[in-house]
């Protein structure tokens, strides 16, 4: 089963990076919104897959007696979309804030700190 | 990965032996700045207070950290994990001589930022958050520093992350949020690289304790296999994105000028060097091997960061943004100094750290002064500092020779310890990249100040005769709010350059805390390791 979930996660990074290669914010940004669910599944495949098992722990033993699901991952998966989530919500907003502001969303034409027509320092005293 | 073939006996899991009061300081710069950071947001409407309050909270952080360092040195290495489950289980917190040293100079910067902020910092700018943002940003900073969990690393990491964006967009201007965006997308995909190879580390090794994985790492047959070359190479490029080396520095030039002087001071101190210690916990600590595999990559990587933050310096005429070049200078030497990765190597780099964190700050702190006094921070505009402000001259000449390497400052005995083992290790082509880049560095800052103060006036003025007067808002220079900390910071450089002794001794402590990560080991699992 890893190997068909590595397969689908190898495509959510081609589609994250295709996207975050484009040049209109929006588009960026839903790359990066891909990007975040394509770490998730990968830190979660790589807690390796079980089936479901319900993780009891005989009364004699301190471990359980056949491999149950890992939770650790499910742990850092879980906070990572917390916080990859709310990541996005603000570059969204920002986003929005920048295209109004700015009047484009195409960051090729955002020069606003880094003005096209730069002046050189001063060459003689 | 699954807990059947481990056998570990569980009733040993748990710390029963109660804290010893001194170790709680361990997280006492993290539950300061915390619940600091809470205060200060309960108190916005009131900006007088919530000003005083951060202040004095910032100030709170300075001795806690320097009594966590003082300690550090009085114990050695001290580890407290959280609700008492032993490491591998819980994670640990740890403070060692390097983690300790950075704590206690960020806390230091970023009093000064507090102080600084308290005239440059308007109402409006507090009421959104100014102070609680630095205090988060501190939280974020600190745990970096302290946390012997990778996984925890991320989340400071990203604590520190999203203050910044809260403290990069105050004011809302048309520029700010410009520079916003490059600086948001592309630290993300930063946090993005450094979470998936921790993911896959936690798929190697199925432990995300640092000292843990360093031992499990130490007994790998074939360490330099090909899962864990891929391993490094994603977090050499995370952190490098982190700390803006090249070719992934663009954010940095693209973002640092636009927001609040004081915002951009804590960032080029702060947030590129919690990505150099990363790189320094990481490959030096974790994966020795990896760091020897991949040791010319990264000093090939520093040499062209060295260079283009020099040449790249040369090439403007605003000085917030010549700043941001000189910051990627500086990486360029620490990133040397993780390439040689000797003892001697290594505490050359946690030094440049510490000198870099406080110059860097120092001289953004001083071109807000600048542009206090010139109206401007464009060097054609601006001219004749030095009649308005001898003093203020002195200081910026100072920080010339620290930031260039020239003795007697801070900045002269990093290099010195820099160049003499990249020339040890045979890395001639390295060494001379340091020292290239001090020189145009010195060119650089030396016609920052011949512009900005030695000439009589600004471009279009006959030279020697004073211009007509800028009309400029001197108000904020009269208190000691913006003098005080530049004060400061100026005393430590050059103390540091003159009495050098006690900081090379804490960098090499360090730097030996990390290259032989036994007595780190030791103190996370208790002396069994």
């Amino acid at each position: 089963m890893e190997t068909g979930v590595s397969i689908l996660i190898g495509l959510f990074f081609a589609v994250a990076v295709y996207l975050m290669l484009s040049k209109q914010l929006v588009r960026m940004l839903l790359g990066i919104a891909i990007l975040g669910n394509a770490v998730n599944m990968l830190i979660f495949t790589n807690g390796r897959l079980t089936r479901e098992v319900p993780p009891l722990i005989p009364e004699h033993l301190y471990v359980p007696e056949i491999a149950t699901a890992n939770p650790l991952p499910q742990a850092l998966v879980l906070t990572a979309i917390v916080i990859s989530f709310s990541f996005f919500a603000f570059l969204l907003v920002l986003a929005f804030r920048a295209y109004q502001e700015l009047g484009t969303d195409e960051v090729n034409r955002m020069r606003v700190a880094e003005p096209e027509n730069d002046q050189t320092p001063p060459q003689g005293y | 990965m699954a807990g059947s073939s481990v056998s570990v006996d569980y009733s040993e899991a748990m710390a029963t032996a109660p804290i010893a009061s001194g170790d709680w300081l361990v997280i006492a710069p993290i539950l300061i700045t915390m619940l600091g950071g809470a205060v200060c947001l309960m108190l916005r409407k009131n900006t007088d207070i919530q000003a005083k309050m951060g202040i004095a909270l910032l100030g709170l952080l300075v001795l806690a950290s320097l009594g966590l360092l003082i300690r550090v040195l009085d114990h050695g290495v001290i580890t407290m994990v959280m609700g008492s489950w032993l490491p591998p289980f819980g994670i640990a917190l740890t403070a060692d001589a390097l983690g300790a040293t950075l704590t206690l100079i960020g806390a230091i910067v970023a009093f000064c930022a507090g102080v600084y902020g308290a005239s440059t910092v308007d109402s409006t700018g507090r009421r959104y958050g100014f102070y609680p943002f630095l205090l988060l940003l501190m939280t974020g900073v600190s745990g970096a520093f302290l946390t012997a969990d990778i996984f925890n690393l991320y989340v400071w990491f990203e604590v520190l992350l999203i203050s910044s964006y809260g403290l990069l967009i105050l004011g809302n201007d048309r520029i700010q949020l410009d520079g916003a965006v490059k600086y948001g997308v592309l630290n993300l995909v930063g946090t993005n690289l450094f979470l998936i190879a921790t993911g896959l580390l936690y798929g190697i090794f199925g432990t995300l304790n640092m000292a843990d994985i360093a031992i499990k790492v130490a007994e790998l047959e074939n360490p330099a296999s090909g899962t864990l070359a891929t391993v490094a190479a994603l977090y050499f490029l995370a952190f490098a994105m982190k700390a803006a080396a090249f070719p992934v520095n663009f954010w940095l030039p693209a973002s640092y000028h636009t927001p609040n002087i004081v915002v951009s001071a804590v960032f080029a101190g702060l947030l590129t060097k919690v990505g150099v210690y990363a790189l320094i916990r990481i490959f030096v600590l974790i994966l020795p091997e990896s760091r020897i595999f991949m040791s010319d990559v990264i000093g090939w990587v520093a040499i062209v960061t060295l260079l283009t933050g020099a040449i790249g310096a040369l090439a403007q005429s605003e000085v917030r943004r010549l700043l941001g070049y000189l910051v990627i200078a500086g990486i360029g030497s620490m990133l040397a100094g993780v390439a040689v990765g000797s003892v001697l190597a290594v505490s050359g780099a946690i030094f440049y750290a510490v000198h870099s964190i406080i110059v860097m700050t120092a001289l953004y702190m001083a071109s807000g002064i600048m542009n206090l006094l010139g109206g401007s921070y464009d060097l054609r505009k601006l001219g004749g500092l030095y009649q308005k402000n001898v003093t203020f001259a002195g200081v910026f000449l100072v920080l010339v020779f620290a930031v260039s390497g020239l003795p007697p400052f801070s900045g002269f005995w990093p290099k010195v310890i820099l160049v003499d083992a990249a020339f040890q290790d045979d890395r001639v082509w390295l060494g001379a990249a340091i020292l290239i880049s001090g020189f145009l560095t010195t060119l650089a800052m030396g016609r920052v100040w011949i512009y900005a103060f030695w000439r009589g006036g600004p471009e279009g003025t006959p030279d020697g005769q004073t211009a007509q007067s800028v009309v400029t808002d001197t108000s904020q220079l009269t208190g000691a709010a913006v003098w005080l900390p530049l004060g400061i910071l100026t005393a430590l450089i050059i103390y540091f350059g003159l009495q050098p002794e006690w900081m090379l001794e804490l960098s090499t402590q360090g730097a030996s805390g990390v290259v032989d990560p036994l007595g780190y080991v030791r103190s996370v699992f208790g002396g069994e390791g």
